[in-house]
């Protein structure tokens, strides 16, 4: 058994100011090679949308039935991203979980990004691109207005009232960091943080707001973020398609969601702590709690799973068994069996404690888990349009280089944005750190007071002093 | 008479803590915790205790937002369903409610959200300049402590932070 501490408690504030600052500062080598990656990875996504954009849907393979794919499951992949800043910063704050603290930063801002990358892919899936106003609440000029009885239309509504919210909760929890980093710059970075950081100055009247707003603002966003992802569901559970049309499937996605942000932060964590030497923040007692954090939810992905899978087996609807069967034996077999080895086998990984503190493992865990909620989204799209109602439709496809490009595109787009963001600002959160410690220091006082006071109790009672009983 | 207005820098919470119930217990004329700022590195939990109830209205601002959200929501969709109705709705209702409230719940979450942080701003006296006593050690790891003080008390103030050990003591007339 290990019996470390979330973080040393004597860690001297000046010094989490100054390890914190010294990440944003020359980048090294290795982080232009990675920002050089990403540019090539968006390129390659460019030159494919031109040709989309050129030639038409057609080199995307979509058609009818194929009107999804994997544009669609891409875009509600990057959605259930998001929902990691959520759980971290908001759910955990709620429940005072403190040990969030040196890690939710990165966590809220893969919210925003992955927010902003599943943005892209209703756009690009449009095909005509250029209309993808339409989808706007405004009468056109021939007084229309868009459907709003459309689960298509909600997403509009939903996802911008997400990423709002969440790039809020990310830079409201950021001010007072802004300001240690206004503080500390030069240049255009003073600049930057000067008018970023609205002037805080840390009286206690900006505090007191600031606690309020911050706990409004995580109240707000934990049934934004399940709304968010409900109504994604109900783009599909809304119709009538087999496969799709299943009871179970907000809950389902929003525990496919947590699964997939949890999985990305231990990535990023891995990737954060060997970059940038963040051993005495990102610790391995947090990362063991975020292993078993995502173990917990990869259960009840498991269980909502097995769930979905025996109601159709019993339900006897015919068009939605023959399509579960397709799945477990068709042409998309690998791709199922892949998602089930993924997301339900490889997390058992995180039930072991000299696992979870092997941070190789914990990365490549953290990507097979990944891989298991994408295929989980490619699953939910795919194969219902290859089987539908109507025999005469039954089809397989497969993506296209056009669409692959642009789905490997948008992991360059997410990546170069997480990578500007931990240049340009604190991927930890100083301030909160600095709570965690001063709080922890406070706990380990008031333990030896009470620990001297129980002793001088103990010894009077064997001197034969009167003890606190008798007094 | 001039007034002053001075800030005194202490290495902890502890120290400024015990400054500040000096102040209310001397009862320095025209000196309440009141006129005290305290400023720090991190909120404090214990606060409240020390400098007294501040009340803080983010809330109210939250509420109002929220209300005016969902029924901006319901009336704007309303509104919408009911410009068309030459349209055929195939025997639905003219305005669908279900499918409105899910609208009208996001519209709820996305004022209130604005709301409470423009009422944020406001309200934390941000956007304005920083005071020109302040000091760069308060995001670092220093407790200062703000107050406006006459001419007259100027030094029983600057004494009373002396016995406290402040680090540091700044002062500015008020012109």
């Amino acid at each position: 058994m290990y019996n470390e501490k979330d973080i040393n408690e004597q860690i001297a504030w000046a010094k989490i100011n100054a390890d914190v600052l010294r990440s944003m500062e020359n980048p090294r080598k290795s982080y232009w090679v990675a920002i050089v990656i990403c540019i090539l990875m968006i390129a390659c996504a460019v030159f494919a949308e031109y040709i989309q954009y050129t030639v038409g849907m057609g080199p995307s393979n979509l058609n009818n039935p194929h009107m999804w794919d994997m544009y669609i499951a891409t875009f509600v992949f990057w959605i259930g991203m998001s929902h990691s800043g959520t759980l971290l910063s908001a759910i955990l704050h709620l429940i005072h979980a403190d040990w969030r603290k040196p890690i939710y930063r990165f966590a809220e801002a893969m919210t925003t990004f992955s927010l902003m990358t599943a943005g892209i892919f209703p756009i690009i899936h449009l095909g005509r691109v250029w209309n993808m106003y339409w989808v706007l609440p405004y009468v056109s000029d021939r007084g229309l207005w868009p459907n709003f009885r459309s689960p298509l239309v909600w997403d509009a509504f939903a996802i911008s009232t997400y990423l709002s919210a969440s790039m809020l909760f990310l830079f409201i929890g950021m001010i007072p960091d802004l300001a240690i980093c206004r503080d500390n710059a030069r240049g255009w970075r003073k600049k930057l943080y000067t008018v970023l950081s609205l002037g805080w100055s840390g009286n206690d009247r900006q505090w007191r707001n600031f606690r309020k707003i911050y706990l409004l603002m995580a109240c707000f966003l934990i049934p934004l973020a399940v709304s968010v992802h409900s109504i994604v569901s109900a783009d599909f559970a809304m119709s009538i398609m087999p496969g799709w049309h299943v009871t179970t499937f907000p809950p389902y996605f929003v525990a496919g969601a947590l699964y997939s942000g949890c999985a990305a932060i231990i990535t990023l964590f891995v990737l954060l702590r060997y970059f940038f030497r963040f051993e005495e923040y990102m610790t391995l007692p947090i990362m063991e709690k975020t292993a078993k954090l995502t173990f917990a939810i990869a259960m009840v992905w498991t269980y909502l799973n097995l769930i979905e899978f025996s109601s159709v087996w019993y339900g006897h609807d015919i068009y939605n068994k023959e399509l579960l069967i397709d799945k477990a034996t068709g042409a998309y077999a690998w791709v199922f069996w892949t998602m089930l080895f993924c997301g339900s086998v490889v997390p058992f990984a995180l039930a072991f404690q000299k696992l979870r503190r092997h941070m190789p493992t914990m990365f490549v865990v953290s990507l097979l888990l990944n891989v298991g909620m994408f295929f989980e989204r490619w699953m939910i799209v795919a194969p219902t349009l290859s089987m539908s109602h109507s025999p005469h439709q039954w089809d397989v496809m497969w993506g296209s280089i056009v669409e692959w490009a642009i789905v490997f595109g948008s992991l360059g787009w997410f990546g170069l944005l997480f990578l500007i963001f931990v240049k340009v600002f604190p991927s930890v959160s100083m301030y909160e750190v600095k709570e965690m410690v001063f709080h922890r220091q406070r706990h380990l006082v008031n333990e030896d007071a009470a620990t001297k006071f129980h002793r001088r109790s103990d010894d009077k009672t064997t001197t034969g002093e009167p003890g606190l009983e008798g007094a | 008479m001039s007034k002053h207005c001075v800030m005194g820098l202490f290495s902890d919470f502890d120290e400024a803590f015990a400054a500040i119930s000096d102040i209310r217990k001397t009862k320095i004329p025209g000196v309440s915790v009141d006129d005290v700022t305290l400023k720090s590195p991190i909120e404090h939990p214990e606060i409240e205790e020390v400098l007294g109830e501040r009340p803080v209205h983010l809330q109210k601002f939250t509420l109002f937002g929220a209300i005016f959200g969902v029924t901006f929501g319901f009336f704007f969709l309303a509104a919408a369903q009911a410009s068309f109705l030459v349209q055929p709705q195939g025997g639905k209702p003219v305005v669908a409610l279900p499918s409105n409230f899910v609208l009208m719940y996001e519209m709820l979450i996305f004022f209130a959200v604005w709301g409470t942080f423009l009422a944020f701003l406001f309200l934390s006296g941000l956007l304005r300049k920083r005071h020109s006593l302040y000091s760069e050690n308060v995001s670092l790891d220093q407790v200062g402590i703000l107050i406006d003080v006459d001419d007259s008390n100027l030094e029983r103030v600057k004494d009373l932070f002396k016995q406290h050990k402040a680090v540091e003591i700044r002062e500015e007339e008020i012109r």
